[in-house]
């Protein structure tokens, strides 16, 4: 199985790289259209800013490319941002798979920290990408921005306000948490979306 | 629903030319182990999150450091930090290329803090926690820098406080006076600096009990819990911490 990840200027890809091989998986790192194309599944990971990631995007005409691709597909964390309409960070335009508008955690009580960094339990869970997870599961979490729940929510997180976890829309499966660094539950998510 | 995050169990190796060692009140190490092995078990086992500190202070030291933080993230699926001797935006860059997640500063932002400024604007706060030694001296508590051996005039809570200004995403405060007793953690000091910071609190230092940690998290209002020795030797296991803590109604990542 060809798995490839997409390389961009987002930080923290390696640690994807790192959970693939865990999984005995040698996953090629590319930005070249047609790898990318015809790859079994593709990763689009990132961890940064949301304009500065498109802006790349846009330049090597990846966004394009992602938008088109037909095999499932996994974003995580920005990644996942990246995939819907559009973003507050940075107040730019993304890839669009999710009809969706990516806001800012605006804290309520002292207590409320932005980054929202650490393990959160998810719930009301779906799809065969979070099959076979225990009840509420904990899953790790940095992020200042977030997906409000829609159709397309199959998992929820509670951090301030209730939000996306994770989502599905065709062939684009995206979670904001990081299975990567999620221990055996993440792991067990990663071993799911190889064998959507 | 909203439990808020769960609070974490860290346990922390000191690593000195690639073994772990860990000292009683910052002298007298004992070796304990391979960090990568260790860290291993340690996530298995249930630990939220891990700390690497380089102890080890020649150029060359640095190099086998970095390796081994290699081996760690290949071999790790849990968030880490690691410390010791970063004193420069390159110090930053190279841990994070090796697969760090996070990056703790000490001395080297007490003396420079602009250090954590370059940090955050580059890499975003989540990536620096900022560490503090600090003891309660005759005159309040203090800062100390370079493993505790020089005091600065600089009071704890005010350092908290400028940290969090400059941006660092984390404190690891570690109590000189509680660090190796086992007696439990500074749960007053903790429990000030939760209220005077909104960043979160690693308490660090005095780890002897499963009651000294719950203590941390309901007194002392931490974020998380770091200790090392009780956990390299076997005094505590992870696993049955964490029950314990359930059973108290902690919110905690079983």
């Amino acid at each position: 199985m060809q798995i490839a990840i997409v390389k961009y200027n987002a930080g923290n890809i390696y640690s994807v790289v790192n959970a693939m091989k865990r999984l005995g998986i040698e996953p090629i790192l590319t930005d070249n259209p047609e790898l990318l194309c015809k790859a079994d599944k593709v990763l689009f990971p990132g961890q940064g800013n949301a304009k500065e990631a498109m802006t790349y995007l846009r330049a090597h005409h990846l966004d394009q490319v992602i938008a088109d691709l037909k095999q499932p597909v996994l974003g995580i964390c920005v990644g996942q941002q990246l995939l819907c309409k559009h973003s507050e960070e940075g107040d730019v335009d993304c890839i669009g798979i999710f009809d969706a508008e990516v806001k800012r955690f605006s804290p309520q009580r002292h207590e409320d920290k932005v980054p929202a960094m650490g393990w959160n339990e998810i719930y009301n869970l779906s799809t065969p990408l979070l099959e076979g997870l225990r009840e509420h599961p904990y899953t790790y979490f940095v992020h200042s921005y977030y997906v409000p729940l829609s159709n397309e929510t199959i998992a929820t997180a509670n951090y301030i306000l209730p939000y996306s976890a994770a989502m599905h829309k065709d062939n684009f499966y995206t979670c904001q948490f990081h299975p990567e660094k999620s221990g055996k539950i993440g792991e067990q998510i990663l071993k799911n979306f190889l064998e959507l | 629903m909203n439990k808020g995050l769960a609070k974490r169990i860290v346990p922390c190796l000191d690593v000195k030319n690639g073994e772990t060692v860990k000292g009683t009140n910052f002298v007298n190490l004992r070796s304990a182990g391979d960090p990568v092995e260790l860290g291993k078990a340690y996530s298995d086992a249930g630990a939220d999150e891990l700390v690497f500190l380089d102890i080890t202070a020649s150029y060359e030291g640095r190099k086998t450091f970095t390796d081994m933080v290699t081996r760690v993230a290949a071999e790790i699926n849990i968030p880490f930090t690691v410390g010791g001797g970063i004193n420069t935006l390159e110090d930053v860059d190279r841990l994070l290329n090796a697969g760090a997640d996070k990056v703790s500063v000490n001395s080297a932002a007490i003396l420079h803090p602009e250090l954590i400024n370059e940090i955050t604007n580059h890499y975003g706060s989540q990536v620096c926690v900022c560490a503090i030694d600090a003891r309660m001296d005759d005159d309040g508590w203090h800062c100390y820098i370079k493993g505790g051996r020089e005091r600065i005039e600089l009071g704890l809570f005010d350092w908290a406080k400028e940290v969090e200004d400059k941006g660092a995403g984390e404190i690891l405060f570690t109590s000189m006076n509680h660090d190796g007793i086992k007696k439990g953690f500074a749960n007053e000091a903790l429990a000030r600096l939760a209220e005077e910071v909104s960043i979160p609190i690693i308490a660090s230092g005095g780890a002897g009990t499963m009651e000294h940690f719950k203590d941390a998290f309901n007194i002392g209002k931490a974020d998380a819990a770091l200790a090392a020795s009780v956990f390299h030797f076997g005094e505590i296991k992870i696993s049955e911490l964490k029950a314990y803590l359930k059973n108290n109604d902690i919110n905690v990542r079983l």
